[in-house]
């Protein structure tokens, strides 16, 4: 049995916060520069290029690269031989994004109730926590912040498994297409499959932790992934909705078993600034 | 094409532009967001006041990361604008001349802008410090409460932007997929 302080934890979560909004991946810079070389349009290409000029002025002036800094999502993985200690765990997260959406200069973006209120609660919490339980003494925290205007474009549909995987593609595409310019294209797709209503929404986000440099490690996903791919980059949304041929950057799938009489298709919509930052304890 | 705009705008100078235009704005630019934007439409109907002169002024749709030191402010790039399509009108027809945000727009603000001789102006999404870089002042003016759905005036030095939608009713949205769509 490990014991780990809950107060260690928070200046990890501030790190976290600050590095995932103001330092953009190597794969995003990778992945847009490849899609610049093939972009049709001049607009989409000048778009493209704007997108770049960005993300090195974030790194280097340290400001947030979208000022959405978004909802603080973060995705625990627990050590089954880990004893928390030294106070409550939740709260010393909620305690870590205070402090990195306070001392980073980053937008605090929750509202205390969806509909009556919507008061700012003027320090970015609650986080959404999703904690899962690992063999190990190890705790990871992934911190992968969310903006508002690609989640508004995402959809979980209940479908029949006589829709096939061809039904499951065309709901996608289709959602994709109706989302246009809303979502900050280039975007990446995340596509939950299976599991329940509410697996299925996060194994759509879970998905999005992927790197754009790695192939699905199933060679079934990963032909889907390159189809649908395809169909969206088809659709000539391009950057910025205002048309070429860079509409996605990457599609992931992941998937769990379901029940026989349910398919559930989730897809959960990324603007292309793919946030996410790990640490592990 | 480049323009070069200076607010207030005219209506001669909005006759020249046309979709797919880049534009860099000098001047003034009030913003606005969903929680603002309800309370500026609920003063017209009550025919009070604007909290600024709306006459050939542009509303930019931005809730901005706070300022670091010696900044005059955060990050600040365009939100989704169709979230405001239902305010957006009553805006235009109160003298407003250009806004800005992102994503497509309803047939309704596109008639809107037909009829005021108004356009609506792309910036780019996620581009939050190179929009950042171009404004050089920022105030708030109302609704400090809102927090970042404050509205501020910004004084801004080339801005830029992308024509979205023209006073002619032409839409990039539409446009500029049917080109590249396959």
């Amino acid at each position: 049995m490990r014991q780990i302080d809950v107060k260690e934890i928070i200046p990890v979560i501030r790190k976290l916060c600050i590095d995932a909004n103001y330092y953009i991946g190597e794969d995003v810079i990778k992945k847009i520069k490849e899609f610049y070389e093939k972009e049709e349009s001049e607009t989409g290409k000048e778009v493209l290029s704007i997108l770049l000029e960005n993300y090195e002025l974030s790194a280097k002036e340290k400001m947030p690269i979208c000022q959405d800094t978004g909802v603080a999502v973060v995705f625990i993985e627990l050590g089954q031989d880990v004893h928390l200690v030294g106070g409550d765990f939740v709260e010393a997260i909620n305690e870590g994004v205070r402090q990195g959406y306070e001392d980073g200069y980053l937008r605090k973006s929750m509202v205390d109730d969806p509909i009556i209120e919507r008061k700012n609660t003027k320090d970015n919490t609650p986080a959404l926590i999703y904690t899962d339980i690992v063999p190990g003494d190890k705790l990871k925290i992934t911190i992968a912040p969310k903006g508002g205007g690609s989640e508004n474009m995402s959809e979980v549909k209940m479908m029949k498994a006589a829709d096939g995987i061809e039904g499951v593609v065309d709901f996608v595409v289709d959602r994709i297409s109706r989302s246009g310019g809303n979502p900050c294209p280039p975007i990446v797709v995340g596509i939950g499959l299976g599991g329940n209503f509410e697996q299925s929404a996060l194994l759509s986000k879970k998905s999005l932790l992927r790197s754009l440099d790695e192939k699905n490690p199933d060679p079934k996903w990963a032909k889907v992934e390159e189809e649908i791919l395809e169909k969206v980059n088809n659709l000539g949304i391009g950057p910025q909705g205002l048309g070429g041929r860079t509409t996605a950057l990457g599609v992931f799938i992941l998937s769990k078993p379901c029940h026989i009489a349910s398919m559930p298709v989730a897809v959960n919509v990324q603007c292309h600034a793919a946030r996410h930052k790990s640490a592990v304890i | 094409m480049k323009r070069y705009l200076t607010t207030p705008l005219k209506t001669e100078d909005l006759e020249k532009l046309k979709i797919g235009d880049q534009v860099y704005i000098t001047g003034t630019v009030y913003t606005g967001r969903d929680a603002a934007h309800k309370r500026l439409i609920e003063l017209l109907e009550k025919g009070e006041k604007l909290p600024f002169d709306a006459e050939g002024q542009i509303i930019y749709y931005v809730g901005p990361a706070p300022a670091p030191p010696g900044k005059p402010i955060g990050s600040a790039g365009p939100t989704t604008s169709y979230r405001m399509d239902p305010y957006a009108p009553a805006l235009l027809d109160a003298g407003m001349k250009a806004m800005i945000g992102k994503g497509p727009r309803s047939q309704a603000v596109i008639d809107s802008m037909i009829k005021n001789k108004a356009v609506y102006l792309a910036a780019v999404g996620g581009a939050a410090v190179v929009v950042a870089k171009s404004i050089k002042e920022s105030k708030v003016i109302a609704y400090e409460d809102l927090g970042p759905e404050a509205i501020r005036e910004m004084k801004v030095e080339n801005f830029p932007c992308i024509v979205a939608n023209d006073i002619y009713g032409k839409d990039i949205y539409q446009e500029g997929v049917k080109n590249y769509k396959r």
